[in-house]
């Protein structure tokens, strides 16, 4: 794709002439606010974009239409003129009681799905009676350690229509046989069932980083759970490849899109690898990412990693099915983006970056509440969030026409530029693994390369807020003189402190009341498939079913695989 | 006799996995020409004082950002006092709400610093608060 140069047709004439006599002498006298324009990410910005010398076959080639490939305007033929988004704005804290009251909260407030944070040993496979627990019981999410918490988070939730996403990795393989226990429980059937568990292994050892086992087990389990929901939940999207917590720990964009698309093709490698038909193996895949504060290049981000994945998936494996091509992903907008001094000016931030993530495209969306530098979202922040999203979604119009910035030549640049820099990364990880992906991405992760990327970015981006090049309102300019931030006038979150003694005596409670042998014969039974390879999620859902733990599944598979040791590299 | 430089030692305790700030001030300090021990995440409050002895550092960095500081610093602040190494100056970055920084402070926690903190300014903190050592 060759951007209109100085010479050849008509406008690329003009252009040329524009910049010598108009623009150049302009400048020169009217100094720009900086000698290089470039976007959060580094990437640098021209003044403006024109139409490309092939205009019209671009459009045909990379553009197309909304839900057909390459899918770059959208994966549905009418977008939001249907139905909008999804609003998905996530909850958990304390213990299921608790976070079951916010959903019943969120859902008065029009929320449309539901989303469930765990606490960090749930997280990474620990019950709260662990002392490696100590202190973060219901701290940042939910605790769930037995199938009683999972019925008691679910509470008066009809699951037969509400989509239910849960942010859990490594433990996925337990907690979703849980949920199936419990709506099995309720004589709901699992072929209704709509949700989400992010389930994706590799990015927790350098995005989220709640590992609990090393790579190559914690795939193998992860892709256990798809060929199991493939074949019984048909509608659940059992992985969610991830892009949100890596650019969370300082990826840029490109960054993020590459890992993200390295991750997910990893994955169909090993689907493809089980004998699974990718035709409708990749069907039950969903994407998930962050946005951030750089309007133009998130906007393109979202439209360059739709328009790759679907060219890479038909490329490399013959994809034909359109369900199969369609990258369909959540939005977050991005914590980290957020200022711990005057946090209403969040809200603000949040609109926008909300904004761009409808302009990419997203299938659901979660703005990170205004307090997000403080602690977890308080009632008010969330409902605010949500207000947000309707009056983006019901008020502004933005949503009546499809793609509307698909066109638009500098965001047409912008994506364009993405989608060449991740193919970069890309053969960059195809070739740490002789021209697999999934070795690739595991040989990326044992020798640290991408978290060194990773950390690299992040440090750029530090230095660039530090020494004020990329401006942050009331942290690094127009910085309040008292820094108190009691003075917002606004009620964050409260913990309650009671919280870990709560969930420790409903777990005593509970283990005293099931039948503990016949949950040992069963956790015998996880230990044979775990040993001899077969899929071991049938096996953990009969375990789960009759009370075994979180953390003594999780405990039997850290004994037979191994854990895992942060290479502690920045 | 000559200045040596200040050795640091950096970890997270507990389970969280934010990591992101910890390993950017690990780079920052570095440039800031002191010694950094980067020890990772997910350590015990042993394991932090018992490098800590190890390494014969100055400061001791945590970074917390998952609510758990009230419940692990005071762990921590009692292993350093059994192995006598109180003269460490002992840093907190992170999640911390304004109103629990009077009992860190209490327990001897230095310096606390939160999100928005700037590099330059831990790393004077640090050169002005940390007790001379000569080597």
């Amino acid at each position: 794709m060759t951007q209109c140069g100085e010479s050849g047709n008509n406008w690329a004439m003009l252009a040329g002439k524009w910049r010598t006599h108009t623009y150049q002498p302009f400048i020169s006298g009217h100094k720009e606010r900086c000698d290089e324009f470039r976007t959060v990410s580094g990437e640098p910005v021209g003044p403006i974009y024109g139409p490309y010398e092939d205009w019209e076959d671009k459009a045909v080639r990379d553009l197309g239409f909304p839900g057909e490939f390459p899918y770059t305007r959208g994966v549905y033929p009418s977008m939001y003129r249907g139905r909008l988004w999804t609003f998905r704005q996530i909850a958990g804290f304390s213990t299921a009681e608790e976070t079951n009251q916010r959903y019943h909260y969120l859902l008065r407030q029009g929320q449309t799905g539901l989303s469930t944070d765990f606490d960090h040993p749930t997280l990474t496979g620990y019950d709260s009676t662990d002392p490696l627990a100590l202190g973060e019981v219901g701290r940042l999410g939910v605790a769930i350690d037995t199938v009683r918490d999972m019925d008691d988070l679910m509470r008066g939730i009809d699951l037969s229509t509400i989509s239910c996403s849960f942010t859990i990795n490594h433990p996925a393989c337990v907690l979703f046989p849980m949920f199936l226990a419990v709506a099995e429980s309720r004589d709901v059937s699992w072929k209704s069932l709509r949700g989400t568990t992010q389930n994706d292994a590799i990015k927790e050892f350098y995005g989220q980083k709640t590992f609990a086992l090393p790579p190559r087990a914690s795939v193998r389990l992860a892709l256990d759970l798809v060929e199991y929901a493939a074949k019984y939940v048909p509608k659940w999207n059992a992985i969610n490849v991830s892009g949100y917590h890596t650019r969370e720990a300082g990826a840029t964009a490109v960054q993020e899109v590459a890992f993200t698309i390295g991750q997910g093709l990893a994955y169909a490698e090993g689907l493809q690898q089980r004998g699974i038909d990718l035709n409708i193996g990749l069907q039950n895949m969903s994407f998930f990412f962050g946005c951030h504060l750089d309007f133009f290049e998130e906007v393109a981000k979202f439209r360059a990693a739709r328009r790759l994945w679907a060219r890479l998936v038909k490329e490399r494996f013959g994809i034909t099915s359109p369900k199969a091509l369609q990258m369909r992903f959540h939005t977050q907008t991005l914590g980290s983006t957020l200022a711990r001094r005057e946090p209403k000016n969040n809200i603000i931030r949040g609109t926008f970056q909300a904004l761009a993530a409808i302009l990419g495209g997203t299938q659901s969306l979660h703005i990170s509440g205004y307090d997000e530098a403080y602690d977890i979202p308080s009632e008010d922040a969330m409902k605010m969030s949500i207000r947000t999203q309707q009056v983006l979604g019901m008020e502004s119009g933005v949503a009546n026409i499809v793609d509307p910035l698909g066109g638009a030549f500098a965001v047409e640049y912008l994506t364009d530029r993405i989608e060449s820099e991740v193919r970069d990364y890309l053969r960059i990880l195809e070739q740490m693994g002789d021209g697999s992906f999934l070795e690739g991405m595991f040989n990326a992760v044992e020798s640290g390369f991408i978290e060194r990327e990773i950390s690299e970015s992040a440090m750029a981006y530090q230095r660039k807020i530090d020494s004020g090049e990329l401006p942050w309102v009331a942290e690094n300019i127009f910085k309040p003189e008292e820094d108190e931030s009691s003075d917002s006038g606004l009620e964050f979150f409260t913990f309650d402190e009671s919280t870990e003694e709560k969930q420790k005596a409903r777990l005593t409670e509970f283990l005293r009341n099931r039948d503990s042998s016949l949950v040992a014969q069963r956790l015998q039974l996880v230990r044979e498939v775990a040993e001899n390879g077969m899929n071991a999620i049938p096996a953990i859902f009969e375990a789960v079913k009759v009370g075994a733990t979180e953390g003594e599944v999780m405990g039997l598979f850290r004994n037979i695989f191994g854990e895992y040791q942060d290479p502690a590299v920045y | 006799m000559s200045e040596r430089p200040i050795r640091v030692l950096l970890g997270k305790l507990g389970l969280d996995g934010h990591d992101r700030g910890v390993k950017v001030l690990a780079k920052g300090l570095r440039d800031h020409g002191m010694e950094v021990i980067y020890l990772g995440m997910r350590l015990t409050p042993e394991q932090i004082a018992t490098v800590a002895v190890q390494e014969d550092v100055d400061v001791i960095g945590i970074s917390l950002l998952s609510g758990a500081h009230m419940r692990l610093m005071p762990a921590l602040m009692e292993e350093i006092r059994r192995r006598e190494i109180s003269d460490v100056l002992v840093v907190l970055g992170g999640t911390i709400p304004e109103s629990d920084e009077p009992a860190l402070h209490q327990m001897g926690v230095h310096g606390v610093f939160r999100l928005g903190a700037e590099i330059d300014d831990i790393a004077a903190f640090i050169r002005e608060n940390v007790p001379r050592k000569v080597g």
